[in-house]
């Protein structure tokens, strides 16, 4: 029910506003009677009116429209001459139409006026001046002067100008009331002054359709019609005013305009913040501290007035397919899920084209005719999908249909008749990547070109279309059961939180919707952790290869490094490009920011690897990735890439991962190496020196609420004959039955991955290597049982 | 008949340049700027003009001159372009001059290569030659 609410909201606004411009354009064609163009405008104006409310169910708005649309025709086409006569009655048909809206608006009903009047009135106008015949109509027309029509006319249309607002309303209703003839001739109620002036300015007008009305005399008609209008349009004047004061159409170039600016308040909020950060001076901070919550709170309202949802781009949607699919003799139903996801404007206007190519293109190629789908035991009808979702700060949209898949063996035939791949190169694709070729440049499979899609320039397009804006297209099929294809874009485009990061004393910006985590790997760590595989540097990332790939030698400010070269301490930046992981490493990681995108100038828009530029807090500018852009730079997309790592994985990851530890890596404190199963230990603790506390022979501390007994891991002195009592003591607690033990460690390392060489269910304690280092794998339950036995006996409280 | 033309005149080297005055927005002392690595060399870097970033070109590079050298801090003629704005950095910024009609030619064959492409003519002063550059030019090869 809402969504239809929803609908007729948006018909009055639009219907409202198409009103207004009725009745300007109706003037100006009596000064222009001759204008084509602008008869051509109001009939389109009334008869989508027409349209609009037949669909929508409103019989009296329909009824109405369509005589003036009657009437409109044989002006339109020439037969018919414009004169004040059929302005008048015309400009009655608006304000008849704008009380049916006013009703519906107030109550959703059309209201209890009989329009049959007008409708005649229109009728005996288009009659009349075919036949020129009517000697009574003549007369009528002719006790209208020109004048007095002309002044009526004007208070119709610049309220302002000669009466007060209430009083040129109040005339606007004058005409169509004294038209339906509906009024009580005896009702009591004294009419307003002005009213009554007003109508007394107006009885020409009134004379008019008076006259095609026998039984009512003209007098009555106009006092009667002066209250009942009083009445009604105080109400219809509350009522346009709500809808038309609530929403306000303005130009989307005001909305940039406004975006730029918060861009720029953006910008300059950052300096002040900056510059705030050195002062002492409260009343600053204070000010600054207001002016940063405030620009955040315009920047999230401007760029809600930049959101639409998405129907706005499907709207078209089902139409094309419709059509489509019976150009096409198929039968597609359309369904959409998410229709009320949001996202900017200018974003919104990128994908439409693209999103009606793919439904294009699924309709026209993925969904099979009737028949075969019957005989591939498929119901007849097939369904395309349209969906849309937030995730993660991006918009996706998938677009999937039931059809037939993409045949691959055809895909890669193509692309290697068209010299796109050689024969080598395509045999060794994935039917992943086979399938996304199509969307290379150039690249058609429909066996027969027609003249809907498949003419070899589209999905290259589609692709080119969303990268520009930030987005990516991925495409995922299965022969026999569909495709899908999926969208994925960013939010909006114009303020983004982004990672800084300085490489080459530069400072580049990372949005951080491609951000994964941060690493950071000490010149040591460097040297053991970074492996090669095929010279291409490698770290293992919780068990799993993450590609290294170095910023400044991407950006190609310096030669490639070599393997003796990885021995700085490292800061990798790991980002997500389409679906691929991989590490950025970059110099030094600084910040994050909102950032204010602003677009390169055209001639550096062929740099992949850029996708646009930031003014920072000291007004120097960084450039900003872009991601894919970077990977693909890199050569992390490729397909080839991903074999390499998974062939230099395979020895030793892939088969072990189910077997994989988490270990918890410490130094006792003699400068071995301790691993523990994270799975045994309950938590890491620090506490003061001081808080250890001797009871008999054995360290204890106080610890929630209880007494937990200490194990020395390593062979360090006792920790409370230390004359140091500030030194912090790491330990890590185990836990059974209640009961917690402490085992104090020099230092908690690290939590690594590991694969152990024994069977995972019985890990025995020993030596293991780890890391590339020799290890002491200790188990908790057995240490503890050897100092602590009777805690295993106790009865769990 | 003809209207003189008004030109932002500025030197580079031993020539003497000029860009309408229509075109020209302003002109500034140089500023640091920022470089984009993996654009061909002629791009300066970007730099920050009142909240707006703008592409630096270095005409220098752009017309096949040397490196003026360190000596030498370059002046900024910002310029209007089809689309958006664009600074040049010349060596030295010289009058705003009208010149008659009546003297202009068009490039002579004495000029090499990328100056004959960049320059719509001339303009035949007293003692020396005004080169009229084409800025539509300049910037739309600049990265090609």
């Amino acid at each position: 029910m809402d969504d239809f609410d929803d609908v007729i909201k948006e018909f009055l606004v639009e219907s409202y506003e198409g009103l207004d411009q009725l009745d300007r354009d109706l003037v100006a064609l009596e000064d222009a009677p001759d204008d084509r163009d602008c008869l051509g405008s109001i009939f389109r104006a009334v008869h989508s009116m027409k349209g609009a409310s037949g669909f929508l169910g409103l019989p009296k708005l329909e009824r109405v429209a369509h005589v003036g649309e009657n009437l409109l025709v044989p002006l339109r086409d020439g037969d018919l001459k414009f004169n004040h006569d059929i302005a008048d009655g015309l400009l009655s048909m608006v304000d008849a139409l704008r009380d049916i809206l006013g009703y519906i608006e107030a109550d959703g009903s059309e209201g209890e006026t009989d329009y049959e009047i007008l409708a005649t009135r229109l009728a005996t106008l288009l009659d009349n001046e075919r036949a020129t015949a009517d000697p009574e109509t003549e007369d009528a027309g002719a006790t209208l002067s020109e004048d007095e029509v002309t002044e009526v006319v004007a208070e119709l249309n610049h309220p302002e100008s000669e009466a007060e607002p209430a009083v040129s309303s109040d005339a606007d209703v004058v005409t169509t009331d004294s038209t339906s003839g509906e009024v009580e001739a005896n009702a009591s109620e004294v009419a307003h002054e002005e009213t009554a002036e007003a109508v007394v300015a107006a009885p020409a007008a009134v004379a008019a359709p008076a006259a095609t009305t026998p039984p009512a005399s003209t007098s009555a008609a106009t006092t009667s019609a002066s209250e009942s209008s009083s009445k009604q349009s105080s109400g219809s004047g509350e009522r346009s005013t709500s809808l038309a004061d609530s929403t306000v159409r303005i130009d989307v170039e005001l909305l940039n305009k406004l975006m730029n600016l918060v861009g720029e308040l953006v910008l300059a909020r950052n300096q002040i913040l900056q510059f705030s950060s050195t002062t002492e001076d409260a009343a600053v901070i204070a000010a600054s501290q207001r002016l940063n919550l405030i620009t955040t709170e315009l920047q999230e309202g401007v760029m809600k007035t930049r959101m639409q949802p998405i129907s706005v781009a499907w709207s078209k949607l089902p139409r094309v397919v419709r059509d489509l699919s019976a150009s096409c003799g198929k039968q597609v139903e359309v369904h959409m899920e998410g229709a009320e996801t949001e996202l900017d404007k200018t974003i919104l206007e990128a994908v439409k084209d693209p999103l009606t190519h793919i439904v294009r293109n699924s309709v026209d190629h993925g969904i099979e005719a009737p028949e075969i789908r019957r005989a591939n035991g498929k119901s007849a009808q097939g369904t395309l999908t349209l969906r849309a979702f937030h995730e993660g700060g991006q918009v996706n949209i998938e677009i999937s249909d039931d059809g037939a898949g993409i045949n691959v063996d055809r895909v890669r035939d193509k692309a290697v008749e068209k010299g796109m791949v050689t024969f080598e190169q395509a045999s060794e694709m994935s039917d992943r990547e086979l399938t996304n070729l199509i969307m290379w440049p150039g690249f058609s499979t429909a066996a027969q070109v027609t003249n809907v899609s498949g003419r070899g320039v589209g999905m290259d397009v589609v692709k080119t279309n969303i990268e520009r804006i930030g987005g990516t297209v991925d495409m995922n099929s299965v022969p026999g059961e569909g495709t899908t294809l999926r969208i994925k874009i960013p939010l909006t485009l114009a303020i983004v939180p982004a990672l800084i990061v300085t490489t080459g004393e530069d400072q580049y910006a990372i949005p951080q919707v491609s951000l994964l985590e941060l690493v950071r790997l000490d010149g040591d760590r460097t040297k053991n952790d970074i492996e090669f595989i095929h010279d291409a540097p490698v770290y293992r990332l919780r068990g799993n290869l993450l590609p290294l790939i170095y910023l400044d030698e991407q950006l190609e400010l310096r030669t490639r490094r070599h393997r003796d070269d990885f021995d700085q301490t490292v800061n990798i930046v790991v980002l997500q490009a389409e679906d691929r992981q991989f590490g950025l490493v970059v110099d030094l990681i600084t910040d994050t920011q909102e950032i204010v995108v602003k677009p390169l100038c055209r001639h550096l828009n062929g740099v992949s690897v850029y996708a646009g530029a930031t003014i920072m807090g000291d007004g120097s500018i960084a450039l900003i990735l872009d991601v894919p852009g970077v990977a693909r730079k890199g050569n992390m997309l490729s397909e080839q890439h991903e074999q390499i790592i998974k062939s230099g994985a395979e020895n030793n990851v892939s088969e072990e991962l189910s077997a994989q530890q988490s270990l918890l890596m410490v130094d006792p404190g003699d400068g071995s190496q301790v691993a523990m199963r994270l799975s045994t230990v309950a938590r890491l603790e620090e506490f003061s020196a001081s808080d250890i506390e001797l009871s008999g022979q054995s360290e204890v501390v106080q610890y929630r609420g209880g007494i937990m007994p200490l194990i020395q891991l390593g062979a360090g002195e006792n920790p409370a004959e230390r004359d140091d009592d500030q030194r912090r003591v790491q330990v890590v607690v185990f836990t059974t039955g209640g009961h917690s033990v402490g085992i104090v460690v020099s230092r908690i390392m690290d939590i690594v991955q590991q694969v152990l060489d024994q069977d995972n269910a019985s890990i025995i304690p020993g030596q293991h290597i780890i890391q590339g280092r020799v290890t002491e794998l200790v188990d908790l339950e057995t240490l503890v049982r050897s100092r602590y036995p009777a805690i295993f006996d106790q009865p769990t409280d | 008949m003809n209207t003189t033309e008004s030109y932002c005149t500025f030197h580079l080297g031993d020539l003497y340049f000029g860009i309408e005055v229509r075109k020209v927005q302003e002109v500034i002392r140089y500023q640091k700027t920022t470089r984009v690595p993996l654009v061909p060399s002629v791009v300066q870097g970007l730099m920050n003009l009142r909240g707006q970033i703008v592409t630096a070109l270095d005409l220098r590079k752009r017309i096949g001159l040397d490196d003026a050298g360190d000596d030498v801090t370059p002046f900024n003629v910002v310029v209007r372009a089809n689309d958006g704005i664009v600074g040049l950095l010349v060596d030295r910024i010289s009058d705003v001059i009208e010149a008659n009609p009546h003297d202009f030619e068009v490039p002579t064959e004495t000029l090499g290569g990328e100056l004959r492409e960049l320059t719509r003519g001339a303009y035949k002063l007293k003692d020396r030659l005004l080169l009229i550059l084409d800025t539509d030019r300049v910037i739309n090869g600049a990265t090609q």
